[in-house]
């Protein structure tokens, strides 16, 4: 018999692997625990032990979490998504001035106050669709880069939800538009989300093709998958996500301005990187993302915490996304060379 | 005057480095994570040969190679560069040291020309510490001269054809004065005329006196162009004989360790009805008026040489890329393939030509791979995915083709080239296809599982699958075909019977 290809059964069955998951969340333990004993010499109390230190940080993440999962099934499609903060401007602006309740005197659209709460949240969550729909169809019928596709949408939204009230800020929303956002909610929309699109991506069609397509997406297509089709409803997807983490947002803060979301595109990329989302696509998970999120929330509030300076998390958060890349990256070549 | 000692100590070392030859490699072992790729490995280079390495996928050719050519470290063992031990550090030492590797996948850079790109770290340089491309392009023609090959030096690589870019490796390979040129198959993308070409270059390139490793699975080439071989199987030395004493079974014997008795088990099975009609097909610019028709139970073969755009008649039935006219019927009624996925509700299947670039999902696993296809079509319920059947299915499947892994859960990287292309014939057998259609289903991959999947395909026809084979082996042609279309540049050039085909009638119109 053929020795060569029985030896192969042999090789990968000495050689377990753990779950990518698992290194992550080895990372994360391990930056956890630094803070905390960086918490004990520096401050003298415990970084860990404090539920209210925990809670803001897992809400300070939430929202940006909403987005990353969006993005985590872009980049497990081979693509990038650089809309997702201005699409949360621009939705946070929509929905709010449909969303103001007449008690307010100076309301953008007087004729439209008091509405039913789903108005606003459907129409937010149209615009995101229809924004990560327009950045799916460049992409997959004009094949430009995802990158320059969706570069576009982020400065045209920027621009859109500036032009909308010429820069001013959109405030006084009803009260049951107010609620979305308030004390843990955003944790929970964000933990359903992650719920839907974990069992979406591992048990659905739409999860296979995904996963396909970012793994070779030739080979996606001679199996008879509509490649295009599937990538406009990826963005699309994602688009939606961004939108509603822009609801959240508005609501949260009782007033949308068009600034809302700057940059949280590069920090929803950089939880999934860090969650062991691979950028050249096809590898990922949700769980992942999850730890990757926390992960970034961890470093931010461990920075709080020690009383460093905002500008030092900065400049931090730039170098962990670096950093996260190269490990994919060395992840990668060690693999071809194994 | 020596002393007897020294000059008996010169003697031996003169002895030696005769023995030697070019290269020697001794005992070289590599062990990669979980696998010994070479265990004690030998080869001799003498000046002046061809000397080709054979063996399966896996055999430790390329492992090696990549060792000779200072890619790799060798974890033990000793090489010898005319007699001295040598350690070659990285491909520049290699380089340097008079080793050039010419690729499998050409590395040139497209975009810059064929002079600059021989010439790329050692431009001459003018007065002014310039580039002087005048004298760099006069400094390729001398060497194209000496190589006989007609090339302008000034053309952008981008713009060369498989076989000129190979050109342009070889010519800079001897103007780093190598004195050893390994050749990782490199006929693989070459038309008939080309290959002479080359063959004329390497035997010239003997007469220099430079040693030449020459890696393929082609056996004829063997004959053709080798003076000795050297054979691996499993990552030991198996033996080095010249090329005259042996014969084709012998080598075959070595490669494998045991008879391939029936390579081609073709069973006659009865032949039904036309499945597929082809009328007229055109791409302009690609192929014309490609007409034929394909029975039930048939294989028919589609031969024809690179360049004859038989893939591109395969990709065009499929729907990857539509023809722009003609007719293809199916079961006598004319049908509209814009899409893979319009070809696969016709019950069309295709194995493409290349396994890693559009068949594999080489990071994910088996059983992802094995279901591709058939969860775009069944087995999902309101957009989840019926795994538990499908994954039943697949394991009957790849238990059915032997496909040769732990479990379906295994990366498909990690598997051999023919188990590789199993799990993607796995993929279309779970479609139930009525038309299937093969591009190079036995390409690059060892004699075992060759065989093994020559004896599927006649299982299929016999099952009543119509079968459309493209393969460049003409034995496999012919061995499997009940007929055979040739193709000669985008022109079906004829149409043979399996009892009036051969070897000649085939060349002859496909080479025209």
């Amino acid at each position: 018999m053929n020795t060569s290809t029985q030896s192969i059964p042999q090789l990968t069955r000495s050689r377990r692997r753990l779950p990518s998951e698992l290194t992550i969340l080895l990372v994360l333990v391990g930056i956890s625990l630094t803070f905390e004993i960086l918490g004990w010499i520096l401050q003298g109390q415990s970084f860990l032990a404090n539920t209210q230190r925990l809670a803001i940080m897992i809400l300070q993440v939430s929202v940006i979490g909403i987005i990353a999962i969006g993005v985590t099934q872009v980049i497990i499609s081979d693509g990038i998504d650089l809309s997702s903060g201005s699409i949360v401007g621009a939705t946070a602006m929509i929905s709010m001035s449909l969303a103001q309740a007449s008690s307010f005197p100076r309301a953008l659209y007087p004729g439209l106050t008091d509405l039913p709460v789903v108005i606003p949240v459907v129409a937010g969550l149209l615009v995101g669709i229809v924004c990560g729909a327009i950045n799916g169809f460049l992409i997959a019928y004009s094949r430009i880069p995802p990158f320059i596709a969706t570069l576009g949408m982020m400065v045209t939204a920027r621009g859109f939800a500036k032009w909308y009230t010429k820069g001013q800020p959109i405030s006084f929303p009803t009260d049951s538009f107010a609620a979305i956002g308030k004390g843990l909610a955003p944790v929970l929309i964000f933990l359903a989300v992650a719920a839907v699109m974990h069992i979406v991506l591992r048990y659905t069609r739409y999860g296979k093709f995904t996963y396909a397509i970012g793994a070779n997406r030739q080979a996606a297509r001679v199996s008879g998958i509509n490649v295009e089709r599937h990538t406009v409803k990826v963005y699309a997807v994602a688009g939606l996500l961004s939108a509603l983490a822009g609801i959240v947002v508005a609501s949260r803060g009782l007033t949308a301005q068009a600034g809302m979301g700057t940059s949280y595109e590069l920090d929803a990329i950089a939880m999934a990187v860090i969650g062991g989302v691979s950028l050249s696509g096809g590898r990922g998970s949700i769980p992942g993302t999850m730890i990757g999120m926390v992960i970034f929330g961890v470093i931010i509030s461990g920075f709080t915490f020690l009383r460093l300076d905002a500008y030092y998390q900065e400049m931090l958060k730039g170098v962990i996304i670096v950093a996260a890349v190269v490990a994919d990256v060395y992840r990668q070549r060690k693999r071809v060379k194994s | 005057m020596v002393s007897p000692g020294t000059a008996a100590a010169i003697k031996r070392v003169l002895e030696a480095t005769e023995a030697d030859g070019l290269l020697a490699i001794e005992g070289i072992r590599k062990e990669f994570p979980g696998v010994l790729a070479l265990d004690n490995v030998q080869l001799r280079i003498r000046p002046g040969t061809v000397h080709a390495l054979m063996g399966e996928n896996g055999a430790g050719k390329s492992t090696l190679m990549k060792i000779i050519a200072g890619i790799y470290q060798p974890d033990a063992g000793e090489i010898r560069l005319r007699g001295i031990p040598t350690v070659l550090k990285s491909p520049l030492d290699a380089l340097e040291q008079g080793i050039a590797m010419i690729h499998q996948e050409l590395q040139l850079m497209n975009w810059m020309t064929v002079a600059e790109n021989i010439w790329i770290r050692r431009e001459p340089k003018n007065s002014f510490g310039l580039i002087d491309h005048s004298k760099m392009v006069t400094m390729t023609e001398e060497l194209f001269a000496r190589l006989n090959i007609v090339l302008d030096p000034r053309a952008q690589v981008s713009e060369l054809t498989v076989a000129q870019k190979q050109m342009v490796e070889i010519a800079r390979a001897v103007s780093y004065e190598s004195s050893v040129l390994i050749m990782d198959e490199p006929t693989s993308a070459l038309t008939d005329r080309e290959v002479e070409h080359l063959f004329s270059i390497i035997r010239d390139l003997r007469e220099r006196g430079i040693g030449i490793v020459y890696i393929t699975h082609k056996m004829n080439e063997l004959f053709e162009i080798a003076d000795e071989f050297t054979v691996f199987r499993d990552g030991k030395y198996v033996g080095t004989h010249s090329s005259k004493d042996v014969t084709r079974d012998d080598i075959i014997r070595m490669m494998v360790g045991r008879e391939i008795t029936d390579m081609f088990p073709k069973i006659d099975c009865p032949i039904g009805d036309v499945v597929l009609e082809v009328k007229n097909l055109n791409i302009p610019g690609v192929f014309y008026d490609i007409s034929f028709s394909l029975r039930r139970g048939e294989i028919l073969g589609l031969a024809g040489l690179v360049g004859s755009k038989r893939s591109n008649v395969a990709e065009a039935l499929f729907g990857v890329t539509p023809a722009a006219s003609g007719e293809i019927l199916v079961n006598g009624k004319p049908v509209t393939i814009d899409s893979p996925s319009a070809a696969m509700s016709h019950g069309f299947a295709f194995l493409t030509e290349d396994r890693k670039e559009t068949g594999c999902f080489l990071i994910l696993n088996c059983l992802e791979n094995i279901q591709s296809a058939l969860i775009t079509r069944s087995h999902v319920n309101a957009g989840f995915v019926d795994q538990s059947t499908v994954t039943k299915l697949a394991e009957e499947m790849a238990a059915k083709l032997r496909v040769k892994t732990p479990n379906l859960y295994e990366t498909v990287e990690n598997l051999s080239g023919g188990n590789q292309q199993k799990l993607l014939i796995a993929r279309w057998l779970l479609t139930k296809p009525r038309i299937l259609i093969l591009d190079e289903p036995t390409r690059g991959i060892d004699v075992g599982a060759k065989s093994e999947i020559h004896r599927l395909i006649t299982a299929l026809a016999a099952e009543g699958v119509a079968v459309l084979m493209i393969s460049s082996e003409l034995p496999e042609v012919l061995g499997m075909s009940d007929r055979i279309v040739v193709m000669h540049e985008g022109h079906v050039s004829g149409v043979l019977d399996r009892a009036e085909a051969n070897q000649v009638k085939i060349m002859d119109l496909a080479a025209r």
